[in-house]
């Protein structure tokens, strides 16, 4: 059966842009475990030459004419304004990605 | 009670002037005012907003469309132009995200002259059964304040239960309509995937998520269906299969009409209220015509941990983009963009969607994505597969909405597991992409509503409408109300 560890946990909340605390490690290692060890019995299931179910009804591509479309609802100005970051020039200004 | 009209009776007290649309939603106002305190349906009041519409709307007279002058509420997670929309979660919460937009369906059923009055009580961003992940708190089951109205559409659904509002809007993912619709003894629709637009509505797993009405009676839902289904060029997942007069489908007629009875779902073990409740149903609609026969769809065991693979996985990627750049939680002082990020998000999301992400991160990741997520989506081909087939014998399918009526606050909160198998009946139609209705059809001993589930094929609302309206007008269940405030 699969589980994961301490470890693991930390990786993954890694990868997810997730801080946890040790309690929260400790407890999520004990879920996720039982999370993936009730589904772990879609194993069990023989799909042999099945195709994978990405979309269900059957659609392929939506295809719109390529024009430059201005949003018909919402302005460029009032999206930036539900920021919580500072925006100079149109633009919102990040942290910094070094340190 | 003007707010316990259901959108019809409410129509045509407007059209006939019993009653002006101020009178209809001061109504709902009031009882909001009564009841909400204790069972916590609405986390947004836009009264002001809505009294000042529905006097334009009086003061033009006219009520020649189905909708016009109506209050709705809707669920926390549409988009609504300069209203609260937080997704129940503190990590658009703290900054209070006032969309400048609308959602496409508020938008259709606002050029309907639908008023809206505020905005429902959802588990966060939809993940859970129960509204108990809600940073505001748990909804009450107006039936029994001591349990939960269900989830994650559990605001919508007590609201139209309690007489909050004439209608609400919900969102069904993994049965986030239909779940809490049956705990509270009121009708709802989870629509074919694509039917209505999904635009301007947080997602949580694109390839499956869905919006739709709650409401007090089968003709109300197909009034809401015809007012939002159909193509959104904002939608491209929308479809261009041309949309049908739902209302002329009410015909209550059933002669003919093909049941299936699917053995899976009537399982060892369940609840014999429910079960009992369920097969009389299946019963009413025989005696007006019918004919039922047994089916099986024999991968149904595997719909509910098919989902919770595609769910998070979805989930882990559409998180993604609350990162307190475009909108909500901000920090202070962050040493670089990456501990901007993961303050922002460990701060801003509870434990439910953390554990999501984290196992769709895990699902996804390289060297378990075959394993997983590609395992799952091949077993969502063979549940399909399934219902194409019984369908090929049978027009409509007919289960249970939940194995219990509604449980008690708290129930399940230190198990995600238990949670998840609240959806045990309610995730192989998402796999399939199909219509599935929840109607009322019975009480348990201690007084709580008994959900029937009618599913059908895709793009066919109109024939779960006409058996679920046919069988409503042989039943009395419909018109039972519970006794708060």
């Amino acid at each position: 059966m699969p589980s994961l560890t301490p470890a693991q946990v930390r990786a993954v909340a890694k990868l997810a842009r997730l801080n946890l605390t040790d309690a929260e490690v400790e407890k999520f290692a004990t879920e996720l475990t039982s999370i993936l060890q009730y589904v772990d019995m879609l194993q069990e299931v023989d799909t042999t030459g099945v195709e994978a179910t990405a979309q269900v009804t059957g659609l392929t591509n939506a295809f719109r004419d390529d024009e430059i479309a201005v949003h018909p609802h919402a302005k460029p100005d009032d999206l930036l304004a539900t920021s919580p970051l500072p925006i100079v020039e149109h633009q919102i200004v990040t942290p910094s990605a070094h340190d | 009670m003007l707010s316990a009209f259901t959108i019809s009776q409410a129509h045509e007290a407007l059209k006939s002037k019993k009653c002006s649309s101020e009178e209809l939603v001061r109504a709902c106002i009031g009882r909001v005012e009564a009841v909400d305190g204790t069972l916590n349906a609405l986390v947004f009041k836009n009264f002001d907003a809505a009294v000042a519409k529905a006097k334009e709307v009086d003061k033009d007279g006219r009520f020649d469309l189905p909708l016009r002058g109506i209050p709705f509420l809707t669920k926390d997670v549409y988009c609504e132009e300069g209203v609260p929309t937080t997704a129940c979660s503190n990590v658009l919460r703290h900054k209070e995200y006032r969309p400048p937009f609308d959602s496409t369906t508020i938008r259709r059923l606002k050029a309907q002259g639908a008023i809206s009055i505020g905005k429902t009580n959802t588990d966060e961003f939809t993940m859970g059964a129960s509204t108990e992940t809600s940073c505001y708190g748990v909804t009450r089951n107006p039936w029994d304040t001591s349990r939960v109205a269900g989830g994650s559409s559990g605001g919508s659904a007590a609201g139209v239960a309690a007489d909050e509002c004439i209608f609400a809007l919900g969102t069904d993912t993994g049965g986030s309509i239909r779940q809490p619709a049956g705990f509270c003894g009121v009708a709802g629709l989870r629509t074919t995937y694509g039917r209505t637009s999904r635009y301007g509505v947080m997602s949580m797993a694109s390839s499956l998520d869905t919006i739709g009405p709650i409401c007090k009676s089968i003709e109300d839902l197909a009034i809401v269906l015809q007012a939002i289904a159909g193509k959104d060029p904002l939608d491209g997942t929308t479809s261009a299969v041309p949309v049908p007069d739902y209302r002329a489908a009410l015909t209550g007629d059933v002669k003919g009409l093909r049941i299936g009875l699917p053995k899976e779902y009537f399982i060892d073990g369940m609840n014999a209220e429910v079960e009992g409740a369920v097969r009389t149903a299946a019963t009413v609609l025989e005696h007006l015509g019918a004919t039922v026969t047994d089916i099986s769809l024999p991968h149904t065991k595997y719909a509910t941990p098919t989902y919770y693979i595609l769910c998070p996985s979805e989930v882990s990627s559409n998180m993604a983009r609350y990162d307190g750049v475009r909108y909500g939680h901000t920090v202070e002082k962050p040493k670089n963009l990456l501990d901007y990020y993961q303050r922002v998000r460990s701060e801003g999301f509870g434990p439910e969607v953390k554990r999501r992400i984290m196992i769709g991160t895990y699902a996804l990741s390289a060297g378990y994505a075959d394993a997983y997520y590609r395992q799952a989506q091949k077993v969502r081909t063979l549940i399909k597969r399934d219902f194409d087939e019984a369908f090929q014998e049978v027009d409509i399918i007919l289960s249970p909405v939940s194995p219990t009526p509604a449980f008690t606050v708290g129930a399940h909160t230190d198990d995600p597991v238990a949670m998840y198998l609240e959806d045990v009946f309610l995730d192989g139609q998402v796999m399939a992409g199909i219509p599935a209705l929840s109607v009322p059809c019975g009480f348990s001993k201690e007084n709580l509503p008994i959900g029937l589930q009618i599913m059908g094929r895709q793009w066919d609302e109109g024939t779960i409408l006409r058996a679920a309206y046919a069988y409503e007008q042989a039943t009395e269940w419909h018109t039972r109300k519970p006794a708060l405030g």
